[in-house]
């Protein structure tokens, strides 16, 4: 049995969690949480940790870039090399914010945060 | 031009106060934005998790933002934007100048001051070293790299914990730089936990507590910093320095209210939120001049500043519709005790609704228990496992409450032990 101590981050309270893991890898019990929804952040954490990423892109005629996101947090050790793929995008306007930009990017859709008129 | 109510600023307060009053009854209205479009800070917050508490979901900055512009675009109420406002006179008459018109005066019957907060700049930290470029506010940062799309630097250091600070760090390594760490003078940490684990453990960037930026080094550009642990007063231990190369430092030490215009108007400050005096209203000790948002006391997350920018809306239509009249007969004072650093409001006016008092801690308490007097009898108590500086705490005192304070008549303490 291995335990693993985490901070929750689903909400602003930062809940101190204690994940107990059994020796095949799976989640035996968790401890610390407030509510339930920390309960299911410190399983996924520790069995397939997710992070929703906030970038931007170029856009075209402008050097203000255009803010973005994933639709859905995607694996974290994907994180360096979705950055590769939005940094090699460049739209043009008119975008409108929740227009979709990249259909999957590692699982996500990525969209426009902001409007590029 | 004359106007029922000048909002300054069009950030997430002065966006929510203008909703708010108009939804009060009151449709003359007009806000002032020195910035090109309505926002505030917002606009470069790229980030999310911006909206758990108001919406039930996590947005960016941005989109926040465009859900409060929306709203002010559905109910037309004009925005002056690219437009500076210089002072605020005590009578409420609003001075300002912009391309079109020049310099200008607006004549109100109610003021919201939504003007939010700088960062504490390079000048206020006392570093001492070399003063070459490649030291910015995290906020500086933050600007170019999310609305200019330039990179500061390549090699960076921060100081401070501030969230800021650590959403830069996350930003900036993500774009290709490379943090070495973070520096914070303090045992703890002034962000939010999830902000650290987030953006630091994440990258397995360092967080130093108890640790500063002792000199500055670089003819011309940044060349590195000596960092250094300090002591329980916050003094350098020399023989713990070591130099880190770098080419940025980037510096997230706390956020000031700006409240310049304020001061020009007269309204009293509290000297530990850096923002105007208020009652439960929101309302300064100037009627008809109210507050909200970080111009008043520094919030941590916008949700908040949009709830307390509603009441302030709310009030000033209130206080227009009313005929403009009067102040309070009674007033109770709000004062801090023991770790409670500050409270807003700082004076309660009425009795008769309740009324949420938020307040900071200066130091962790553990196994906290927050008491609420009236001279040395104790009118309400809770207690909380933790609390932290870097995390806004409330507590509601009720009608019952309240009138058992109005009817003592003295001042109310809130504290922590």
């Amino acid at each position: 049995m291995k335990t693993r101590e985490l901070t929750c981050i689903v909400c602003p309270m930062g809940c101190t969690l204690r994940v107990e893991l059994t020796d095949e890898g799976e989640v035996a019990a968790v401890t610390g949480n407030t509510c339930p929804r920390g309960a299911a952040y410190a399983k996924d954490e520790v069995l397939h940790p997710v992070r929703t990423l906030t970038t931007t892109v170029r856009a075209a005629g402008t050097d203000r870039p255009l803010p973005v996101k994933t639709d859905r947090p995607i694996p974290k050790e994907h994180l360096f090399d979705a950055m590769k793929r939005v940094n090699s995008l460049q739209v043009e306007a008119p975008v409108r914010i929740g227009d979709v930009l990249l259909d999957d990017l590692f699982g996500a859709k990525l969209v426009a945060t902001a409007d590029l008129l | 031009m004359k106007t029922e109510i000048a909002i300054i600023g069009a950030g997430p307060a002065g966006l929510a106060a203008a909703v708010a009053a108009y939804d009060a009854g009151v449709k003359d209205l007009l806000l002032l934005e020195r910035d090109a479009a309505p926002g505030g800070i917002l606009q470069q917050c790229i980030h999310n998790g911006f909206g758990l508490h108001r919406y039930g979901e996590e947005l960016t900055g941005p989109e926040y933002a465009a859900r409060d512009v929306a709203e002010v675009r559905k109910r037309n109420i004009p925005i002056l934007t690219e437009t500076m406002v210089l002072s605020v006179a005590p009578d409420r008459t609003v001075t300002a100048m912009n391309r079109q018109n020049g310099i200008f005066t607006v004549e109100a019957k109610a003021i919201v001051l939504a003007m939010g907060c700088r960062e504490r700049p390079r000048g206020a930290l006392n570093i001492p070293g070399d003063r070459p470029s490649g030291i910015y506010t995290a906020g500086t940062a933050q600007r170019f790299v999310n609305i200019q799309g330039v990179l500061p630097g390549k090699e960076i250091v921060i100081l401070g914990s501030g969230d800021i600070g650590l959403i830069m760090a996350r930003r900036m390594t993500l774009e290709g730089a490379h943090v070495h760490a973070v520096c914070e003078l303090m045992p703890y940490s002034g962000g939010l936990n999830r902000n650290i684990v987030q953006c630091l453990r994440d990258f397995d960037i360092p967080l130093l507590l108890s640790h500063t930026v002792s000199r500055v080094h670089g003819n011309g550009r940044l060349t590195g910093v000596s960092v250094a642990e300090v002591d329980e007063n916050r003094r350098v231990k020399p023989e713990t320095e070591r130099y880190i190369p770098c080419d940025t430092l980037l510096l997230s030490c706390g956020l000031l209210p700006e409240n310049e215009l304020s001061k020009g108007a007269g309204v009293p400050l509290d000297p530990v939120t850096g923002g105007a005096s208020v009652n439960e209203r929101r309302e300064t000790a100037i009627p008809g001049v109210f507050a909200c948002g970080n111009v008043l006391h520094v919030h941590d997350l916008v949700d908040f500043v949009s709830e307390e920018a509603h009441l302030a809306g709310e009030s000033a239509a209130k206080w227009v519709l009313s005929g403009a009249a009067g102040h309070a007969e009674r007033s109770i004072p709000v004062r801090a005790g023991g770790k409670v650093r500050y409270t807003v409001p700082q004076r309660i006016d009425s009795p008769e609704t309740p009324v949420r008092l938020f307040f900071r801690v200066g130091s962790v308490a553990d196994n906290a228990v927050l008491t609420v007097k009236s001279g040395q009898t104790v009118l309400a108590a809770k207690k909380k496992r933790r609390m932290t500086p870097g995390e806004m705490e409330s507590f509601e005192l009720s009608p019952a409450v309240l009138c058992a304070a109005f009817d003592a008549g003295e001042p109310l303490t809130v504290s922590v032990n």
